[in-house]
């Protein structure tokens, strides 16, 4: 009743091809957004940026990343905590070598330096296919973090081999460093993700985005129709690992603020974001962002809630957690198998013959 | 009309209730304990947790609380993880009265994660013999503290109790010592002052790191075979430690050659292995063992009262004791902070002032029930970590428990020194942080 586009009428082509065509989900768009610029920095705890908000966008930011390859080219990719330390480790050797560097290219070039890297791991695509190029790329997870962890250079010969961010400011006020307002580091993660995300909505739709969907729906029919295999799969790697990078660089720049390469990039964080794409939905930006909600929010809610609701010992409700989580993903994966992306697109479906379904 | 009434009723209660409670209530002290019971490293984490809980579990059954301010003692569960730590300390710091007193996180990637952090929020970090060396120098670092010694105390201590075991320093010359570290910030601490030493004294220095979470080690130790060091040194935690005595006695690596250090040498860390080890070593700082009045206290106000954090048992192993010493520096940080405010209504920045002036004699050490438990600490506004001396514990798989077979093994200090300088100097460079003057 109240989500329908009856009476809408587009009178032009770009009417036409809008990202969101029928208003009122321009509507709800735009208010959350408006939401999420404008009201939320102002309720914004340490709390709830640090242990939510920052985690819930940089995560958001790598499954989007994650999704572009695997569910827009259907190129699989165990790598993802190799790349977001690539661009965590840029972000530290361009932040400590040209301290004047503002925080916005810093992240955009760590982004760029890991589409570099993402492109060399992404040459074996082109010979191998499924699970072999899993593996291929697995060896890049563990070579990548076996290098940060090796060679000193990367972290400027520290004793321990830790990275830490230095203090930065962008437009006079501070955005790294232990002294750095919540609103500040969760509005600039917010502004990267929103403009990326948007970025990424319209690279798929277009012709590129096509390319990638053509050879992840056959590789050699769309080869037949003239789509050059080695330019797209090569982009969609780049393209994947430049969201990655900056999804690692934020990650170390203004969440955690010191990491360490084997326990913050470790191949759990690879799984972890694998999981996000395929529980959101392949080849879905919305269900990026909702497959990270998922395994990001679940657990500090549960935890909350068994620990501070129900009075549980800290250590029982952790087992409780893990089991509930397992449970909830399998649960989640036989009501829906193609994410909650598409549970999303089926009540949009069913909201708009409400309430008089034929 | 009755429901409405009642409703009322309810509402004014729910109301009235707390406020009733808090004026009725003395001041609340709140100790988060950041812990791990699940995950690779629980073996090494919960008797540490079980420890620490239990002292202040006692003192609340016991006294009270701390001189009259009770305790509110808050358990999160951190899995090792970095990303968990910061929830959970974000969770914690502004809980109660007091809001979090002190952070004891016993993991080296919490810790780097919430030094700057606790500056800002001025809650001192009470990191007790791990974290990061360099903070031991408290002109750079005044909200940390990592007594009673660090990791280059511990290696250089190591050094030279093998320096005593092959007659004299200069014997150590053209040994070799193979060192078997966890592949991270906290195995990498000791290296440098290792390659310092061996500098100074002309052995040869191996390293061999062991990737997290340390499952895997066949290969590392048919290296060791291979290259047959003098001595063995590992900087291991978690399950790494038990696979490493493991494997060590399955090559037929001596174990009295091999030497952990202070996390490396827990009853856990060496019943897998059985007989094979039988005579394994490890730096410690303080006695093992159940036999202390301290401990019969809490057995007897805390576990007999069906309170206690873990097993009956397993009070006295070597990670219990030392959850226990924590706790008891700790508090007695807390009633220093409040001798110095002349008030028991405390917060983090008292705590801080409080293990700055801590001392604690083998005399207060007695009173507390741990006589000749470990030895005397002292802190000033410059040293945050004192005195650094080392013991070495031998495991008797007959027997079945630890005996301290070497006490009063003194560091290095003259090559620790410059080292803690040059990387808390390079730290306050990197931080734009004006080292405070301590005169």
């Amino acid at each position: 009743m109240l989500y329908r586009e009856a009476g809408q009428f587009k009178t032009t082509y770009q009417a036409d091809q809008g990202i969101f065509p029928i208003a009122q989900d321009r509507y709800v768009v735009w208010a959350f957004l408006a939401v999420a610029f404008l009201v939320v920095p102002f309720f914004v705890n340490d709390y709830w940026t640090n242990a939510v908000l920052l985690p819930l966008l940089i995560y958001g930011m790598a499954a989007l990343g994650l999704n572009i390859l695997v569910g827009y080219c259907g190129q699989i990719s165990l790598g993802t905590g190799g790349f977001m330390a690539v661009g965590a480790y840029a972000s530290y050797k361009l932040m400590t070598s040209f301290p004047e560097m503002s925080m916005i290219v810093v992240v955009l070039l760590s982004g760029g330096m890991t589409a570099a890297v993402g492109v060399m791991f992404g040459l074996p695509s082109l010979r191998i296919k499924g699970f072999y190029l899993a593996v291929a790329t697995l060896a890049a997870q563990f070579f990548l973090v076996w290098l940060f962890n090796k060679f000193g250079w990367f972290y400027n010969y520290s004793a321990t081999g830790q990275i830490s961010a230095p203090e930065r400011e962008l437009f006079g006020v501070v955005l790294t460093g232990a002294s750095a307002q919540t609103w500040v580091k969760y509005l600039f993660c917010l502004t990267f993700l929103t403009v990326f995300a948007l970025i990424a909505k319209n690279l798929v739709r277009g012709r590129l985005g096509r390319n990638w969907m053509a050879i992840r729906d056959m590789d050699i029919a769309a080869e037949l129709i003239g789509v050059r295999p080695l330019m797209t799969k090569l982009s969609a790697f780049a393209v994947s690992s430049f969201y990655i990078g900056m999804a690692g660089s934020l990650l170390f720049t203004i969440y955690l603020g010191a990491v360490e390469v084997g326990e913050v990039f470790g191949i759990n964080v690879s799984f972890l974001v694998l999981f996000m794409v395929i529980i959101g939905g392949l080849g879905s930006i919305v269900g990026s962002f909702m497959g990270a909600a998922f395994l990001v929010l679940l657990p500090i809610f549960l935890k909350n809630f068994m620990v501070d609701g129900l009075g549980l010992m800290p250590v029982m409700a952790k087992h409780v957690e893990i089991l509930l989580m397992g449970l909830l993903i399998i649960f989640f994966l036989i009501v829906e198998p193609h994410g909650l992306a598409r549970l999303w697109q089926i009540a949009k479906e069913k909201l708009r013959m409400w309430p008089f379904p034929y | 009309m009755k429901l409405k009434h009642l409703t009322a009723g309810l509402a004014a209660l729910a109301i009235a209730s707390p406020i009733a409670v808090t004026t009725a209530q003395a001041y609340e002290l709140t100790i988060p304990s950041l812990v791990y019971r699940t995950g690779p490293y629980a073996p090494g984490g919960i008797p540490f947790a079980n420890g620490y809980a239990d002292y202040f579990k006692l003192l609340q059954e016991r006294d009270g609380g701390i001189n009259g301010a009770s305790i509110n003692f808050i358990e999160c569960e951190t899995a090792y993880n970095t990303q968990q730590g910061v929830e959970c300390y974000e969770n914690t710091k502004g809980q109660g009265e007091s809001k979090a007193l002190v952070y004891q996180p016993l993991s080296t990637g919490i810790t780097y994660q919430i030094i700057p952090k606790a500056a800002v929020d001025e809650i001192p970090i009470f990191t007790m013999g791990y974290g990061r060396t360099s903070a031991a120098n408290g002109k750079v670092f005044p909200w940390i503290f990592n007594f009673p010694g660090t990791y280059w105390d511990a290696a250089s201590g190591m050094v030279n109790y093998a320096a005593a075991i092959e007659g004299s320093a200069a014997d150590l010359k053209d040994k070799t010592i193979a060192l078997v570290y966890h592949n991270s910030a906290y195995g990498k601490e000791p290296i440098r002052t290792l390659e310092e030493l061996s500098k100074k004294h002309g052995f040869k220095l191996e390293l061999l790191p062991v990737d997290h979470p340390g499952q895997e080690q066949k290969a590392t130790w048919l290296q060791i075979r291979r290259m047959n060091p003098d001595w063995v040194f590992m900087w291991g935690w978690g399950v790494m430690n038990q696979v490493a005595v493991k494997e060590a006695s399955s090559v037929r690596y001596p174990m009295d050659r091999f030497i952990g250090n202070w996390w490396a040498g827990s009853e856990h860390d060496v019943l897998p292995a059985g007989e094979g080890a039988n005579g394994y070593l490890s730096a410690t700082f303080h006695a093992p063992g159940a036999e202390f009045p301290l401990h019969q206290e809490i057995l007897e106000k805390v576990y007999d009262a069906g309170k206690g954090a873990g097993d009956r048992e397993r009070v006295g192993e070597v990670l219990y004791n030392r959850g226990l010493i924590a706790a008891v520096w700790t508090v007695e940080a807390i009633r220093k902070g409040m001798e110095i405010k002349g008030s028991n209504e405390i917060v983090g920045k008292d705590v801080r002032e409080g293990l700055e002036a801590l001392d604690v004699t083998e005399e207060r050490l007695a009173e507390l029930g741990l006589p000749n438990f470990t030895y005397p600490v002292k802190m000033s506004c410059a040293v945050h970590s004192d005195p650094g001396t080392v013991l070495i514990q031998q495991w008797d798989a007959a027997g079945g428990d630890w005996k301290v077979i070497a006490s009063g093994i003194e560091p290095d200090r003259d090559i620790i020194a410059p080292l803690i300088e040059a990387d808390s100097a390079a730290y306050a460079a990197e931080n734009n942080i004006t080292p405070r003057d301590c005169n």
